[in-house]
């Protein structure tokens, strides 16, 4: 059984100056946003769509990290917006409100499921790797909607977002946007580091040939399971923020069908190229958002129950549209970026 | 004599009824350069997974510079000294050539549990990397991709990247397959440079390299060790001309 | 512990895991012959229910729906593996599990499109209505045992066909190494085309034979394939007789711990607190089991030698 991912390589290094204008362009677009929000008239809307786009990004390059740069297709990684969502909605409910508290709970939850998953599947390889983490997730989901007490298969809302050192500041949208907008870029420059690193280039390492690694005198185990710590990590803390984000937590956080949307979005971005991951993010939720839309629009033509009928069922567009992409857009996002630099 | 500093006592690998490895025991001397021939199938590269650690025997024992070293896993045994090279290219091809080997380097130096700092930046790792290139050769194509380079070029950095391992032996799994007469030549020469450095067991087909290389031979057929000996003696041994050389004429 | 309700609980479990086998069986060969995550296998199951359930409406007999939802359930799985599938052969993994993945996302929509969102449902045939007495004041529904013997004849057929004939030989070579299959000359296309129609009629059979007891509506493949996954992986992949095994043991393990999980936990908790733990281990179980059993043997229990 083939090696899952293993053709698809990193960016080649000769190249690498050259498309640094792209996380520039990304991190000052979701920097300027606020203002067109404020602009726009429709402020509530735009921000908290953005908010959401940052923070699938934060969630997506967590997987990004370990599914582009280690190959490992991790299939439940919907249960860390899970835990890091419940780490919020369960303190709260307990009276602690403050993020200060909740979010370093959230982690160090999400680093010891991790743990302990990472280091059973770890054990697999290949499609035996995906279902073993596919399983885990449904696991961490069956057990969410088994707690009566936080609302089950329901879930809970939340009475008001986190507080910061007792202060309602997050309450404010702009305020929580760049909140968002802080952890995507620590957690955007953290991963940069990693990858650069040593442990990046072993990482990086296994997933071409691991045999030669083990050749070389280094164990793949514990190198991959630190990246699927890390990674689920930087998820739990996504699912803090999004938690915050609906002021509402439930079991359909962490669905299968989550964690296949956010491998969706980072192939859709490119693998193995961060930004792209949140490029990704944002091509998947923005056409969530507006496909509808787009349909109603361009089918003018038609008559209107034709054109209401066709907006309903954009799923019906998506599905497709995600098989076209997959079968012809080698790279995702960043590899059509790409192609003009390709001698 | 000195001691060994690879002994193989009694190894056995068997698939089924397919014996692979039977009853093999050799030991190699510190500083030699010891070569192992025998006809396709003999299962010299079996040979060398059990002793590098990739396959399990399923008898025997393997004591490597004195110590038991048969249970240990692939990594431990670089970790002790014991490196490889592999019959059929396996480098990373995505990485740099200097990458590959300062791969290696990194192995040895210090952790890898770093996730700040650019390791392509970093002097203690490619400074010796690019003198294990330059001693196989290949110190120009330092910067290409490990995919792009010729297939002669990829045995040259496998080679390289064993090196960076700072073994005490290395295992060289035909290391001249399918190269030209000129690439040959020049791993020829590399390795011929390196016989002082180094303990090398060498799995070779191409008689001419094995004959003006080696210290010592030892004949692999059907899975057991038929002779051991010096290349001159292992030429004229009748069973080794039957069973291997045949009787064509001798270089 | 109720030993009439164990064997209630034991003979659904049976039924239960009857149903996986039919959906496993398609979902491994499929994967074990040609190397194909197919996570659109479910869909296939959904769409088995949909065809009874209109045809059923359509000529009021559930016979009469059964024998023309087979077919159709063929021809809806071969259409498919000529559009789709048959371009994602020669891709790796990570690329099947999505575009499959599409598929899942338009299909759902689709039945939604043509037969609305709100659950159909599908009267239990006249024959097969009602209960029979299977023990000492047992009542048991004689449709459920209708799918029982339904099930058991299909393993059996399957056993057959895939030990003792010629086709059978091929997809179990296929299994093994689809290269050296094709190499020796046979015709590979057709080979997988018959393995994929098959494996979609199966399924399409147990969500017909379903209808009748669960609700068909969008997404109810969902849930089901995921334990189809499980059971090919416990089963390990390629293995017809895995699957089997597996599937019944998932049915059991399910539907018995469902029950029964509560009372053994009784045994060592107070009753408030194993109520809530049974309930929230109860379907954790499965996926519990599948750990359990890729830590001891990462292949599966009866993995395919490659």
């Amino acid at each position: 059984m083939t090696e899952l991912a293993e053709t698809r390589s990193a960016s080649m290094p000769s190249l690498r100056p050259r498309l640094e204008i792209v996380p520039i362009i990304l991190f000052a677009t979701f920097a300027a946003a606020p203002l067109l929000a404020t602009v726009s008239g429709a402020e509530g809307y735009v921000l908290s769509l953005l908010t959401r786009v940052m923070i699938f990004g934060i969630a997506a390059m967590a997987l990004d990290l370990i599914l582009g740069y280690g190959a490992l297709v991790s299939f439940g990684h919907a249960a860390f917006f899970g835990i890091g969502g419940y780490a919020v909605g369960i303190l709260a409910s307990q009276g602690i409100e403050d993020a200060l508290v909740q979010i370093p709970v959230a982690l160090a939850a999400s680093a010891l499921f991790a743990l302990i998953t990472g280091a059973i599947s770890l054990r697999t390889k290949g499609v035996y790797f995906i279902m073993i983490t596919l399983a885990f997730g449904q696991m961490l989901y069956f057990l969410a909607t088994s707690l009566a007490a936080y609302g089950g298969d329901d879930g809970m809302t939340l009475a008001s977002r986190s507080l910061v050192a007792g202060s309602g500041i997050l309450e404010n949208d702009f305020t929580f946007y760049w909140l968002c907008l802080l952890c995507l870029l620590g957690t955007y420059a953290f991963s940069r580091s990693v990858v650069a690193s040593r442990f990046g280039r072993v990482l990086r390492g296994t997933r071409e040939n691991a045999v030669r690694m083990q050749a070389v005198g280094f164990q793949p185990f514990p190198f991959q399971l630190t990246a699927y710590v890390l990674s689920g990590m930087m998820a739990g803390l996504a699912g803090c923020l999004l938690a915050n984000q609906a002021e509402f937590v439930s079991p359909a956080f962490m669905t299968w069908q989550r964690s296949g949307e956010l491998i969706f979005m980072v192939v859709l971005g490119g693998l193995g190229s961060l930004h792209g991951a949140i490029i990704g993010a944002a091509a998947f939720l923005l056409l969530e958002e507006f496909l509808p839309e787009i349909l109603h629009a361009s089918s003018f033509f038609l008559s209107e129950e034709t054109r209401a009928h066709l907006a309903e069922n954009w799923k019906m567009v998506f599905g497709p549209l995600l098989i076209l992409i997959v079968l012809f857009v080698r790279g995702g996002i960043m590899g059509l970026l790409r192609r003009p630099y390709h001698g | 004599m000195a001691d060994p500093l690879l002994e193989l006592r009694h190894l056995r690998k068997a698939y089924g009824a397919l014996v692979v490895t039977d009853d093999v025991s050799l030991s190699v001397r510190p500083g030699e350069l010891h070569a192992v021939i025998g006809p396709n199938g003999a299962g010299k590269t079996t040979l060398i997974h059990q002793i590098s650690g990739t396959l399990a025997s399923d008898s025997g024992s393997i004591l490597f510079d004195g110590e038991d070293v048969t249970s240990l896993s692939m990594p431990q045994r670089v970790s002790r000294g014991l490196a490889r090279s592999f019959q059929i290219t396996s480098v990373l091809p995505g990485f740099s050539a200097l990458e590959n080997v300062a791969l290696a380097v990194q192995a040895r130096s210090g952790s890898s549990f770093r996730f700040f700092g650019k390791v392509a930046q970093e002097k203690a790792l490619n400074e010796p990397a690019m003198d294990c290139l330059a001693q196989v050769g290949l110190a120009a194509r330092a910067h290409l991709p490990a995919g792009l380079l010729s297939h002669g070029e990829k045995r040259q950095l496998e080679l390289a990247i064993g090196l960076a391992t700072e073994p005490k032996l290395l295992l060289l799994d035909e290391p001249l397959a399918g190269t030209g007469h000129d690439e040959s030549q020049r791993v020829v020469e590399t390795l011929r440079r390196l016989k002082s450095r180094l303990t090398i067991v060498l799995i070779e087909h191409d008689m001419d390299a094995v004959f003006s290389l080696a210290d010592r031979v030892s004949v692999l057929v059907y899975g057991r060790v038929i002779a051991t000996d010096t290349p001159e003696r292992i030429r004229a041994n009748p069973e080794v001309r039957a069973a291997y050389l045949g009787e064509e004429e001798m270089v | 512990m109720n030993a009439t309700l164990l064997l209630v609980q034991a003979l659904n479990g049976l039924q239960f895991g009857l149903i996986l086998f039919l959906i496993a069986a398609g979902l491994t060969l499929v994967f074990g012959v040609m190397d194909f995550i197919n996570l659109a296998h479910g869909v296939q199951y959904m769409v088995g229910a949909y065809l009874v359930a209109a045809f059923s409406a359509w000529t009021g007999s559930f016979g009469w729906a059964l024998l023309l939802a087979l077919p159709s359930a063929l021809a809806f799985g071969l259409l498919l593996e000529v559009l789709v599938f048959r371009h994602l052969y020669d891709r790796d993994h990570l690329d099947q599990v999505l575009a499959t993945f599409g598929v899942i996302l338009f299909l759902n929509q689709g039945v939604k499109f043509v037969w609305g969102a709100a659950p159909l449902s599908v009267p239990v045939p006249e024959l097969l209505s009602g209960s029979v007495e299977i023990a000492n004041g047992l009542l048991y529904p004689v449709y459920r045992l209708a799918i029982i013997a339904a099930g058991l004849v299909v393993a059996a057929l399957l056993y057959v066909l895939v030990n003792h004939t010629r086709v059978g030989m091929l997809v179990r070579a296929g299994a093994s190494n689809a290269a050296m299959v094709s190499a020796l000359g046979v015709n590979i296309q057709r080979l997988f085309m018959i393995v994929f129609g098959f494996g979609a009629m199966l399924a399409g059979f147990a969500g017909a034979m379903v209808a009748p007891i669960l609700s068909v509506e969008p997404g109810m493949g969902d849930n089901i394939l995921i334990l189809a996954f499980v059971v090919i992986v416990i089963g390990g992949i390629g293995s017809i007789r895995g699957a089997f095994l597996a599937a019944l043991l998932i049915g059991l393990v399910d539907t018995v711990g469902r029950t029964f999980a509560p009372n053994l936990l009784r045994l060592v908790l107070d009753p408030a607190a194993a109520s809530q733990t049974g309930r929230a281990l109860a379907p954790m179980l499965i996926y519990i089991f599948m750990a359990a059993v890729l830590f001891f043997r990462p292949s599966g229990l009866f993995p395919v030698k490659r």
